[in-house]
């Protein structure tokens, strides 16, 4: 097993020499951001878990651990991590999930990954190995390093450990089905959204509604009855699915957008090109376009864009950025990776 | 105490006057008597009158306000509704004090998103009230929540009752308008729940004003829950309690709050509104639960089982809206409660691993016979987060040094076991030395590094949350 000097040592040496790192969980999210460059650094042999208090509900592993193995061990104890991240065939670390903050269908109601997160253990590019955050579910003192973390893909710092809140599992899931046009659906996932019936996944894919509620048997026995369609005790295939990105819909993409917006925000484009998530939060487009058409179409203001295949050789994949904010992320990543050694260019083009 | 340091280096009056270029006469503020209302925050043992209070009414005047002070190395303080209680808001002698509350106004609200669009001086509890019409409320409750500002819970990261369930503050805001030491405004986050790159709202969201002044916050909305109902327990024990609020949790419920109050607070509460309180019980446990009509009958019965299981004295469940809120009503005026049996008191707010509840406050109950000062604990159980108020008489000499001096050791105490030394008031001024107990030096280096990278002058809220590198060796040396 590697050692955390070892990360040190690889992270000196790529400073002295100028060679960037490309740090590897488990090379299961090829599909998110642009391509890596550098030398590759890899974690997965860094696992394990440092530990688990289940009457805490927190869990500490090693970055390398990958999600299928925490979701086995919680699931011993009943627990489960909330937000359900994909597995990705077993691959998918997490810290890899953590740098891309990536979540399943109940992201809406149960938070991301950075949601759960209550401490990092990290090397900075100093090759510091640092702690921030905690143990515990509040801790106010210092800038949140750890939830910083989120969505940066590695370009802030290797994470070496990560702590995270888990959830008692729900009982039981309940799914409820119907065919409904894709604009239709959107109301009505948006209308059963805003009472408190206890939802855990709100889909709509190929012409039919999925909604999914969570909790004690009785419980979601006496919410489905108020939403209409059929009631499909067992439909967790769907749901994994879905959240495995392994439904036809992704699996036949040859362009593939994840759009992220207000779930309230009017449809657009023809109902075959979607599958519309969270909610109506978040829409995944399979249609060959260009970011201009779809900036076009959706609008800019608190939308965010990403393109995850069919995007030409080196260019960027999230979306611009205005200049004060390249700024700001440009000197956030000088104070934590001076000489610019991990994973240059994976977020963007000008980072 | 002026912990900010240096003086008399700003000419307020050339600086007053370029303001009221662009701000409205009565909205700069000179004059002593007008200033000294911001002289301090919730944290009143620290003041220090502001070289100017500014009062900007848009995102616009703020970019150039705080340009203006860029330009010139003006420090500048951002202030809310005044309610912190770590010093945050502090003013700085020769700085502006940046006050945002005519920035009031609820933009928008969404009903069906779930999503409201709200300037940063409006109430945290007039978001919950704005939202009521739609069945909708915003989760996080500081106890202050009827006057602290969305600005503020932002900047501290405030928590309250029911973040055990909903979360705190950084859980449910989506986007934010923030405007840069050089005056440019970013904007953070977005309307959907995904956003690539850094969570810069995670980085903003409890950073005491110190990366940036925040103009405008998008927050989630949840619907209000059909059902409530509190439990209302005592218990022979402390320890027993304690346990108690491991075991409900560790049986896969997570109430929507989970209150804990010691023999102190209990009777303070008790003499103070008469809520009904078992006064001869060592502890109290308010467990709330929400959700479907059918959620809230499962939890009731596990939780009143659990509580049994753990030889409760006596067991209350309310029966009605009128009876919760009463329920309640002792333990949201334990504050003021303790107040009245006390000239002065110095509130904590370290968090640790719930499984060490029993062993931190039987340690503070030695500290306090050691240091000859009364606690009354009431807090956060549920996640651990304590608030064990420490009772002196400032007019007493030394006793205040005394207070804080205990308050310390308490804090040391939760870092030791796992904990922090600040769950939600922040670090403000008044934490700084304690810093070091929670991060090593190289740690602090990277918090002061990321503060460099934003505001390479440290003209945002200087002196607060993060001690310099120069302090650090002082706090270290004593």
């Amino acid at each position: 097993m590697t050692a955390i000097a070892d990360l040190q040592d690889r992270v000196r040496a790529a400073v002295d020499a100028e060679r960037p790192l490309c740090i590897a969980g488990g090379n299961s999210k090829r599909d998110f951001g642009r391509e890596q460059q550098g030398d590759q650094l890899a974690m997965s042999a860094w696992s394990g878990v440092v530990d688990y208090q289940p009457s805490e509900l927190v869990i500490t592993v090693r970055s390398g651990t990958t999600i299928s193995e925490l979701r086995q061990i919680l699931a011993e104890e009943n627990q489960v991590l909330a937000g359900e991240p994909p597995e990705f065939a077993g691959n998918a670390t997490v810290g890899g999930t953590l740098a891309c903050n990536l979540s399943g269908p109940s992201r809406p109601w149960y938070g991301s990954i950075r949601d759960q997160v209550l401490g990092v253990r990290m090397i900075n590019g100093k090759a510091e190995h640092l702690r921030f955050g905690g143990q515990v579910m509040k801790n106010v003192a210092g800038y949140d390093v750890s939830r910083l973390q989120a969505g940066a893909m590695g370009t802030l710092g290797i994470l070496t450990e990560v702590t995270l809140k888990v959830i008692p599992k729900p009982e039981a899931t309940i799914t409820v089905r119907r065919t409904i046009g894709a604009g239709d659906a959107l109301q009505a996932m948006n209308r059963i959204c805003s009472t408190p019936l206890p939802v855990s996944g709100a889909c709509w894919n190929a012409g039919e509604l999925h909604v999914r509620l969570a909790g004690p048997a009785s419980v979601i026995a006496a919410a489905a009855d108020e939403i209409d369609g059929d009631i499909l005790p067992d439909e967790d295939g769907f749901w994994s699915r879905l959240r495995e990105m392994e439904l036809p819909f992704f699996t036949e993409a040859d362009d593939l957008w994840c759009v992220s917006l207000r779930s309230t925000h009017d449809h657009f484009m023809p109902d075959e090109n979607w599958l519309i998530d969270w909610r109506g939060a978040r829409r995944w487009l399979a249609a060959s376009c260009d970011r201009d058409t779809l900036v076009r179409q959706a609008g800019e203001e608190g939308i965010e864009i990403w393109q995850l295949r069919g995007a030409e050789q080196g260019a960027d994949v999230f979306p611009e950025r205005s200049d004060a904010y390249r700024k700001m992320l440009l000197r956030l990543k000088r104070a934590l990776d001076p000489a610019g050694v991990f994973n240059p260019g994976r977020l963007y083009s000008w980072m | 105490m002026n912990p900010t340091g240096k003086t008399g280096t700003t000419d307020t009056a050339a600086l007053a006057a370029r303001l009221r270029e662009f701000i409205g006469e009565q909205y700069v503020v000179s004059a002593a008597e007008s200033k000294r209302p911001f002289e301090c925050d919730g944290l009143s043992v620290y003041k220090q009158m502001p070289g100017l209070v500014v009062m900007p009414s848009s995102t616009e005047e703020v970019r150039q306000i705080v340009r203006l002070c860029y330009r010139d190395k003006v420090p500048v303080v951002v202030r809310g509704a005044g309610t912190g209680l770590s010093g945050g808001a502090l003013p700085n002698p020769d700085g502006v004090l940046l006050s945002l509350s005519r920035l009031s106004r609820i933009l928008e609200i969404d009903p069906d998103a779930g999503l409201a669009r709200v300037q940063p001086g409006v109430t945290n509890l007039s978001i919950s009230e704005a939202s009521a019409p739609h069945g909708l409320f915003y989760a996080p409750d500081p106890s202050s929540q009827i006057a602290c500002s969305i600005g503020g819970n932002v900047a501290e990261n405030a928590g309250g009752v029911h973040c055990l369930k909903y979360g705190l503050t950084v859980h449910n805001v989506v986007q934010l308008t923030v405007v840069t030491v050089e005056g440019e405004v970013v904007t953070v986050g977005g309307e959907g729940l995904a956003s690539a790159g850094p969570d810069l709202v995670a980085l903003m969201v409890g950073s005491e004003g110190m990366l940036g002044v925040v103009t405008e916050v998008t927050v989630r909305l949840l619907p209000v829950p059909s059902h409530c109902q509190v439990i209302l327990a005592s218990f022979d024990e402390l320890e027993h309690a304690g346990d108690a609020v491991s075991a409900v949790i560790a049986e896969g419920i997570i109430p929507a709050g989970f209150e804990m109050m010691d023999s102190h607070a209990i009777r303070a509460a008790e003499d103070y509104v008469g809520a009904g309180y078992d006064t001869d019980a060592k502890a109290l446990l308010l467990c709330e639960l929400d959700g479907t009509e059918e959620d809230v009958r499962y939890g009731v019965e596990h939780v009143t089982g659990v509580f049994q299981r753990y030889s409760a004295r006596s067991i209350r469940v309310s029966q009605n809206e009128a009876e919760r809120l009463l329920f309640w009503k002792g333990r949201k005026s334990a504050f003021p409660a303790v107040g009245r049996i006390s000239p002065d008191y110095y509130c904590m707010d370290g968090t640790i691993p719930r499984r060490s509840l029993s062993r931190v406050l039987g340690e503070i109950s030695r500290l306090s016979g050691e240091y000859g000062l009364r606690v009354a604990n009431v807090f956060h159980a549920g996640d651990g987060n304590l608030h064990p108020l420490i009772l002196f008489d400032e007019s007493q000499p030394g006793e205040l040094e005394k207070a804080e001096a205990f308050g310390a050791e308490i804090l040391r105490l939760c870092v030791s076991v796992g904990g922090c030394i600040t769950g939600e008031h922040g670090v403000g001024v008044e934490k700084l030395a304690q810093m070091l107990d929670q991060f090593s030096d190289a740690e602090l280096a990277q918090l002061n590094a990321i503060k460099d990278a934003l505001d390479p002058d440290a003209l945002l809220n200087p002196g607060k949350g993060v001690p310099t590198l120069k302090r650090c060796q002082e706090y270290r040396s004593t």
